[in-house]
């Protein structure tokens, strides 16, 4: 992500004469970092997404509750009959805007057809939203979040220009390197294996199995408090939003405010 | 054939100061099937009457909702009523994203007051073939606002537009003082009473051909969202006139007694 | 000679330094208004039980400069809000004005439905995102203080680039690292804001003012503080910061041409 804002014309050890091709703008003041953590995990019947509520803007913490994980297609203010979740992380001016905007689409969606957004078609659409700003993109990392056609947990991870996929699982943000790994060998059990099942390659991996929505959440806990404990731009609280069936279920834990 | 010279377009006056085209947009709301609206202390509710244009087809849209605080019955042109309702819609969103609070009712019917008032006094332009009856809630409390297609608007404590809507009107006008003082559910009630007074002898209100949208202040003090009520939603509501209309009757058995 | 033909007959970067071709650019949009010109510095606020105080001096500096030594940078508006505005002074001047149209097209609709702090900040963050992603920034960081939809007590900040965050206690520039602890340290996040009385908060801004006022070379000791309560708003004007002691100043060793 650095290397987005470190773009700097000007700085070649060359010193052309003639006029450099630039940005329209001067993208570097338009963006800041204001830190924090998000992470989104599927079971079979539920998704969680999460993310920690500290908002910082280089060594300052701004504030210690500044939600990164909305609700989607619901009423402003109590979020009611939302379907979707999204969190953001990143440039939070930004992530407010593409939430909005997504927010809107999914509410004339579902005026103008009478009947929900799926999260595929939600997924899709968030995608080209990202896109359409290609060359002055929302700095932000999105996962979105919600229940498939099947009913069985759905999430997609996108970059800032709107590149996606469905996963299993995703954490983006500040400590998205500490927690990646963490999730890959808990959720996927990358590099796990079955004592004894083999020498060298007949060695059988371990393989991955819907998690209970308990597991997943004290999975989700146990990330965020060892990212706290090594990254300063992580704290404070963490958010937990979890979809099923019968609706969103918010969870407020605090997290270490150091 | 009397050919009036006067109504070619919506911006000539006739010499007796009146403007055809306008008129006869008025006369498209009156062909409409018949919408109810009505208001008390705490809610505001709107009630319409769908009708199925042939056997085979599926019943119209009579009320749309606008926003969570907001909704519209329309009596007249359905494709007319879709463009204000849309206009309304992206105004509502837009007050939401700008502000974060949901759009005064009164500023979003002036708004549509004006497009239709623009739309008599530019040649070349067509008045909305449509009358709407918008009922929200805000800051103030609940609201019914007329709106018609000369652009005139007004806040009314009830009232209905449609066909056969005199019967409606003349059963608000005699009910008026109780409204004020109904219940959520009462009210309803009471609109329901309205739009059957408007039907011919052969009809009666059916789960197709009803709707019921209720929007107003919930107990908690907040908000209680726009709720459409169609199909077998509306049974409850049908239960509770019946029981009512029983125990009018029943009244008026006995006060015939009593004299 | 190099590969470089754009560098073939110009001065060497090895004898003469590197060439600041950014004089040479003629492409891109006009930049004079991507920084600020004459500035306020700080704005702190606080929430007490029943609602916000907040204060920002009266100077507007230009560069190192104390240009203009009565400047308001505190704005009411209606009996809903006050904001206080760090940054140009001149694009100060236009959100004025901007809110002032609001204001006036407002109260054409006299009953009910006024906007309270919590749509105004909202409203402002928008101007401002707006602003920054046309590349035309308003070099502002402000904050908005007053009362939501709810009667409650409401503090919140928008800066230049549209980014927004609301705790109990805000500051803006140099006040971020000055004020903040302080106020931190005086109204920890156990204390809920209903222990905190409006003395105690007008004591922590005061107290913070000076602060600033010793270590903020672009403050100034006169000040605007304002307070919001379901009663209404007082502003008050021209205070000076009280009490000063500078006795501190003899103890500080390490800057500039010092001998002992």
């Amino acid at each position: 992500m650095t290397s987005l804002l470190s773009h700097n014309p000007h700085t070649n050890s060359i010193g052309y004469s003639f006029a450099q091709p630039t940005n329209a703008g001067n993208t570097e003041h338009s963006y800041t970092d204001n830190g924090g953590s998000v992470l989104g995990i599927t079971g079979k019947d539920f998704a969680v997404l999460a993310g920690d509520t500290r908002s910082t803007s280089g060594y300052n913490i701004n504030s210690r509750y500044v939600p990164k994980v909305f609700k989607i297609g619901g009423e402003d203010e109590t979020g009611k009959d939302a379907h979707i979740l999204l969190s953001v992380v990143g440039f939070a001016a930004d992530g407010l805007a593409l939430k909005e905007r997504l927010d809107a689409v999914v509410k004339m969606y579902k005026y103008q057809h009478g009947k929900p957004m799926g999260v595929r078609a939600c997924a899709q659409r968030l995608s080209t939203i990202l896109y359409q700003k290609r060359f002055f993109p929302y700095y932000v990392q999105a996962i979105l979040a919600g229940l498939d056609e099947e009913g069985k947990g759905a999430l997609y991870g996108y970059d800032p220009v709107g590149s996606y996929e469905r996963e299993q699982c995703r954490s983006a943000g500040a400590a998205s390197s500490l927690i990646m790994p963490f999730l890959d060998n808990q959720v996927n059990l990358k590099n796990q294996y079955i004592p004894g099942s083999g020498e060298g390659h007949a060695l059988a991996a371990r393989k991955p199995e819907p998690m209970s929505r308990e597991t997943v959440e004290q999975l989700v806990r146990d990330a965020f408090t060892s990212a706290v404990e090594r990254h300063i731009e992580v704290g404070d609280g963490l958010q937990m939003l979890v979809i099923t069936a019968n609706g969103i279920e918010e969870i407020y834990h605090p997290l270490k405010k150091d | 054939m009397f050919r009036n010279n006067y109504d070619n377009d919506a911006v000539t006056f006739s010499p007796q100061g009146r403007i055809f085209q306008v008129e006869y947009a008025q006369e498209a709301v009156k062909q409409g099937s018949v919408v109810v609206g009505l208001v008390n202390k705490t809610h505001a509710v709107l009630v319409g009457l769908k009708r199925n244009a042939e056997e085979l087809s599926s019943y119209q849209k009579k009320i749309i909702e606008v926003d969570s605080h907001m909704g519209v019955a329309i009596a007249g042109l359905a494709s007319d009523a879709r463009v204000l309702s849309n206009y309304m819609k992206q105004q509502c969103l837009g007050s939401r994203m700008t502000y974060g609070r949901p759009l005064p009712v009164n500023r979003i019917v002036s708004q549509i007051a004006d497009r239709a008032q623009t739309n008599t006094q530019q040649y070349g332009k067509r008045p909305y073939g449509v009358g709407l009856l918008v009922a929200g809630m805000d800051e103030a409390g609940p609201h019914l606002f007329e709106f018609q297609p000369s652009g005139m608007t007004q806040e009314m404590l009830a009232c209905a537009i449609g066909a056969r809507s005199q019967m409606a009107r003349t059963y608000l006008e005699r009910n008026l003082d109780k409204l004020e003082e109904s219940s959520r559910d009462e009210l309803i009630t009471h609109g329901l009473r309205a739009l059957k007074e408007t039907l011919s002898q052969d009809k009666e209100l059916t789960v197709d051909n009803t709707s019921v949208g209720v929007v107003g202040l919930a107990d908690s003090g907040k908000v209680e969202s726009f709720k459409l009520y169609e199909g077998q939603q509306l049974l409850p509501l049908f239960e509770a006139l019946d029981k009512s209309d029983a125990s009018e009757t029943k009244d008026e058995e006995t006060m015939e007694v009593d004299s | 000679m190099n590969h470089f033909p754009g560098t073939w007959g110009r001065p060497r970067d090895d004898v003469y330094g590197p060439y600041d071709s950014s004089y040479l650019q003629t492409t891109g949009p006009k930049t004079h208004t991507q920084s600020p010109a004459v500035t306020g510095t700080s704005v702190i606020a606080v929430k007490f039980k029943g609602g916000v105080a907040i204060a920002a001096d009266n100077l507007a500096s230009y560069g190192s400069l104390a240009r203009f030594t009565d400047v308001k940078r505190l704005r009411k508006f209606g009996d809903a809000a006050v904001i206080g505005f760090s940054g140009d002074v001149s694009d100060m001047q236009y959100i004025d004005r901007l809110l002032e149209s609001i204001d006036i097209r407002e109260n054409y609709s006299a009953h009910g439905n006024q906007l309270n702090a919590k749509n105004l900040h909202t409203y402002l963050s928008k101007v401002l995102y707006k602003r920054r992603s046309d590349f035309n920034p308003l070099w502002n960081h402000i904050l908005v203080a007053g009362f939501d939809s709810e009667k409650k007590p409401f503090l919140s900040s928008a800066d230049l680039l549209g980014t927004t965050f609301s705790a109990p206690h805000l500051a803006t520039g140099f006040g971020a690292h000055l004020a903040i602890p302080i106020l931190r340290r005086l109204f920890p996040e156990e204390r809920s804001i209903e222990e905190i009385s409006k003395e105690e908060a007008v004591s922590a801004l005061k107290d913070c003012l000076k602060v600033l006022w010793y270590r903020d070379a672009r403050s100034m000791d006169k000040y605007s503080l304002a307070l919001i309560t379901q009663d209404g708003i007082e502003v008050h004007e021209d205070q000076q910061i009280e009490a000063q002691n500078w006795a501190f100043a003899e103890s500080i060793k390490g800057y500039g041409a010092q001998t002992v």
